[in-house]
C-alpha cells in the first residue's frame, strides 16, 4: 500500500477568547491508500480538529500535510474548496443535508460543480442512491427519511464525486445500535469493494471496531490503540 | 441553471415569510409602476405635443371665455395657416359623478388642425349633416360601450339650455382615434354650433382657440403678435405653443416628479429594510447548510452569487409581477383621472427592472459577506 495522506509534524491551536490553546501538538501520521483508520480519543482532545485538517476543512499553523501528493498545508482557501471538491467526501454526525431539497437533489450538490451534464448527473446520483440501498426515496426530503436513511443520504452524497478519501466525524453519533451497525458494514463495504480510503473520528469503541487500524487520540497527541474493544 | 433548484429551494425554505417579502416588494414596485408611469407618460404627452400648433386662453385663467370674434383678427396674422376653438362642456352621463370629457368643437378646422387625429372625412359630413351629432373617441367608445347610432343623453354641469330641457341629447355619428396613440381618445365631441344655439349663457365666446402655424422656430414671435391684437381689451388672451401650455397647466398641480420621487424613495427607503431583513434571517438560519455547500467545494464566490441570485430571483420577479400589474391597472387608472390613452411606457418598465436589481443586491449585500466570511469549522461546530 502507498500513503494517501502524510501528515508530519503538524501543529494546531485556536484563539478563545484571549487565550492561545493548542490542540494537535507535532502530529505526524500517516493512511495508506485503501486504509480504514478510526480515530477515537475522549471529547476535547482535538480528533475532529485531526478530521478538519485531513479533510482540508482547515489549515494547520506549522507542519505539513499531502494528500495525494498534493500537499495542502499551504493552500489558500480557494484552492482548498476546489481540491476537497475533487478529493474528499465527507459524512457529518447530524448528516447535514439540505432539507429543502429531495435526497437525489442533496446528493446532486458536489456535482454542481463538475463540468458533468444534467443527464450525467443524475445517472451518478442514481448510481450512489442505488448503493446505499435508497433508490426508491430519491424525491424524499431529509425530513420525511428516518436517522439511518439520512446518514445513508449524506454517504451516497459523499460518495458521488468519486472522492479519493472519506472523512466521517461521528458518523453513528446520532443513531440507535441497529442503524449504527448498518450504517459501519456499509463503509466497510465501500472500503473493502470499493477501495475507499477512509478516516472516521469516534469515540464508539464498537465503531472503531469496523476499522482496519484505529489510533488514540489524547490531549492533541496521537498512540495506538490499546484499549480492549468490547464485542 | 444547474444552480437554480439550489437557489429556489433555498428562497422557500420559509414559505410564508418569502410570500410576505414578495408580497411587499410586488406592491411596491406596482406603486412605483403606477406613479413613474403617470409622470413618463405626462412627459411623453408633453413631447409629442406640437410645436406648430398653439393654443390661445383668456389671460385671466381657462375659465374666462373668449369671443368668437377673436377668430377673424387671428387670422390676419401673418403666419398663421388656421384656426379652430373648443368650449369645455363638463358632460356627466346620468349622473354628476359620472363625468364623460366633452368639448364643443367646429370639426372641419378641428379636423384641419389636427391631421395626427383619425377622423373618417364621411364622419366630419355626418357631422355637418346631424346638428346634435358626436364623435366618440376609441377608448371611450371601449369604456362606455358607445357605437355609431348610439343616442347619448348627457348632463352637463356647467351648462343650460335656453329651451328649459334638463338634458343634451346626442347621437354617434362617427369615431376618432389616435393611430400614433398620443391624442387622447376619451372624449366625445360635439359640433360648437348646435352648443352654443342652445346653450342659456355665454353665447359666442369659447375655451379655446387652436392655431396651426408651419413655422416652429416662430411659435414665439407669433404668439406674441396674438397677443398684442388683443392687449388692454377686454378679452386679452395667453398665446402658448401646445407644449408649453400643456406643461403650464401640468405645473399648475405642483412639482409632479418631486412628488413621485419622494414617495417612491420613501417607500423603497423600508422596503429596503423588509428584503435586507429577510435576506438575513435566511442566511443566518442557513449558516450550517452554506457550510456544507462550501465543505462540499462551493468557494466564497460561490456562495456570495448564491445569496445574491436567491434575492436578485424574488426582487427582480416580484418587480416583474408588481410592474405587470401597474402595466395592465394603469391605463384604466389613469382614464378615470382624465388622462386616457396612456399605457405604461417601456422606459419605466426598464428602470423598474434595474431598480429591482439594484436593491436585490443592495439587500443582500450583508448577508452575502456573512455567508464569504463564515468559517467551516466553526459553523459546522455550531459556534
Amino acid at each position: 500500500m502507498t500513503a494517501l495522506v502524510s501528515i508530519k509534524q503538524v501543529v494546531k491551536g485556536y484563539t478563545r477568547g484571549k487565550q492561545r490553546v493548542e490542540v494537535l501538538h507535532s502530529i505526524d501520521l500517516t493512511v495508506e491508500r485503501g486504509e480504514f483508520l478510526a480515530l477515537m480519543g475522549p471529547s476535547g482532545s482535538g480528533k475532529t480538529t485531526l478530521l478538519n485538517l485531513i479533510g482540508g476543512l482547515d489549515r494547520p499553523d506549522r507542519g505539513e500535510i499531502t494528500v495525494a501528493g498534493e500537499r495542502i498545508d499551504g493552500l489558500s482557501s480557494g484552492q482548498l474548496a476546489k481540491w476537497r471538491a475533487r478529493n474528499v467526501g465527507f459524512i457529518f454526525q447530524f448528516y447535514n443535508l439540505l432539507p429543502v431539497l429531495t435526497a437525489e437533489r442533496n446528493v446532486e450538490v458536489p456535482l454542481l460543480l463538475t463540468k458533468l451534464s444534467a443527464a450525467e448527473r443524475r445517472r451518478n446520483v442514481a448510481a450512489a442512491l442505488e448503493l446505499v440501498g435508497l433508490a426508491d426515496r430519491a424525491k424524499h426530503k431529509p425530513g420525511e427519511l428516518s436517522g439511518g436513511q439520512q446518514q445513508r443520504v449524506a454517504i451516497a452524497r459523499a460518495l458521488v464525486a468519486d472522492p479519493t478519501l472519506l472523512v466521517c466525524d461521528e458518523p453513528t453519533g446520532d443513531l440507535d445500535r441497529e442503524t449504527s451497525e448498518s450504517i459501519l458494514t456499509l463503509l466497510k463495504l465501500l472500503n473493502e469493494r470499493q477501495g475507499k480510503t477512509i478516516v472516521m473520528v469516534t469515540h464508539d469503541p464498537r465503531a472503531a471496531q469496523y476499522a482496519s487500524r484505529r489510533l488514540y487520540v489524547d490531549k492533541g497527541s496521537l498512540a495506538a490503540a490499546a484499549l480492549g474493544v468490547a464485542a | 441553471m444547474k444552480y437554480l433548484p439550489l437557489i429556489w429551494a433555498g428562497l422557500w425554505r420559509k414559505r410564508a415569510r418569502t410570500v410576505l417579502t414578495l408580497l411587499c416588494v410586488v406592491v411596491a414596485f406596482a406603486l412605483f409602476g403606477l406613479l413613474n408611469g403617470f409622470t413618463a407618460a405626462l412627459g411623453g404627452i408633453i413631447d409629442s405635443m406640437s410645436d406648430t400648433r398653439l393654443r390661445i386662453m383668456s389671460r385671466v385663467n381657462i375659465t374666462q371665455p373668449l369671443p368668437l370674434a377673436h377668430r377673424a383678427r387671428i387670422e390676419t396674422v401673418p403666419g398663421v395657416d388656421g384656426v379652430s376653438y373648443y368650449n369645455f362642456f363638463a358632460g356627466y352621463y346620468q349622473e354628476p359623478r359620472n363625468s364623460v370629457q366633452t368639448g364643443a368643437i367646429d370639426v372641419e378646422t378641428f379636423d384641419a388642425i389636427y391631421p395626427e387625429i383619425e377622423l373618417d372625412p364621411s364622419y366630419v359630413e355626418a357631422m355637418k349633416r346631424t346638428r346634435n351629432g358626436a364623435l366618440v373617441g376609441e377608448d371611450l367608445a371601449a369604456e362606455r360601450g358607445w357605437k355609431i347610432g348610439d343616442k347619448v343623453p348627457l348632463g352637463s354641469s356647467i351648462w343650460r339650455r335656453k329651451d328649459g330641457a334638463e338634458g343634451w341629447d346626442f347621437e354617434i355619428v362617427g369615431s376618432y382615434r389616435s393611430p400614433s396613440g398620443r391624442v387622447p381618445t376619451s372624449e366625445l365631441w360635439i359640433n360648437y354650433d348646435y352648443f352654443d344655439e342652445a346653450r342659456q349663457a355665454a353665447n359666442g365666446t369659447v375655451t379655446l382657440y387652436f392655431v396651426k402655424i408651419h413655422d416652429s422656430s416662430r411659435s414665439a414671435e407669433i404668439s406674441e403678435q396674438i397677443d398684442a391684437l388683443f392687449a388692454n381689451s377686454t378679452s386679452e388672451t395667453q398665446t402658448q405653443s401646445e407644449k408649453d401650455w400643456l406643461r403650464a397647466q401640468i405645473a399648475q398641480i405642483g412639482d409632479i416628479g418631486f412628488f413621485v420621487n419622494a414617495i417612491i424613495a420613501a417607500v423603497m427607503f423600508a422596503l429596503l429594510f423588509v428584503t435586507g431583513n429577510t435576506m438575513m434571517q435566511s442566511v443566518r438560519e442557513r449558516i450550517p447548510e452554506l457550510a456544507v455547500l462550501k465543505t462540499y467545494g462551493f468557494g466564497n464566490s460561490a456562495v456570495v452569487g448564491l445569496v445574491l441570485a436567491e434575492s436578485l430571483l424574488l426582487c427582480c420577479v416580484a418587480a416583474a409581477l408588481g410592474i405587470g400589474i401597474s402595466a395592465a391597472i394603469s391605463p384604466s387608472i389613469y382614464r378615470e383621472i382624465g388622462v386616457g390613452g396612456i399605457n405604461l411606457p417601456w422606459s419605466v418598465v426598464a428602470v423598474g427592472l434595474g431598480l429591482a436589481a439594484a436593491f436585490a443586491i443592495v439587500s443582500a449585500a450583508l448577508p452575502a459577506l456573512r455567508a464569504q466570511r463564515l468559517s467551516i469549522v466553526d459553523a459546522l461546530a455550531g459556534r
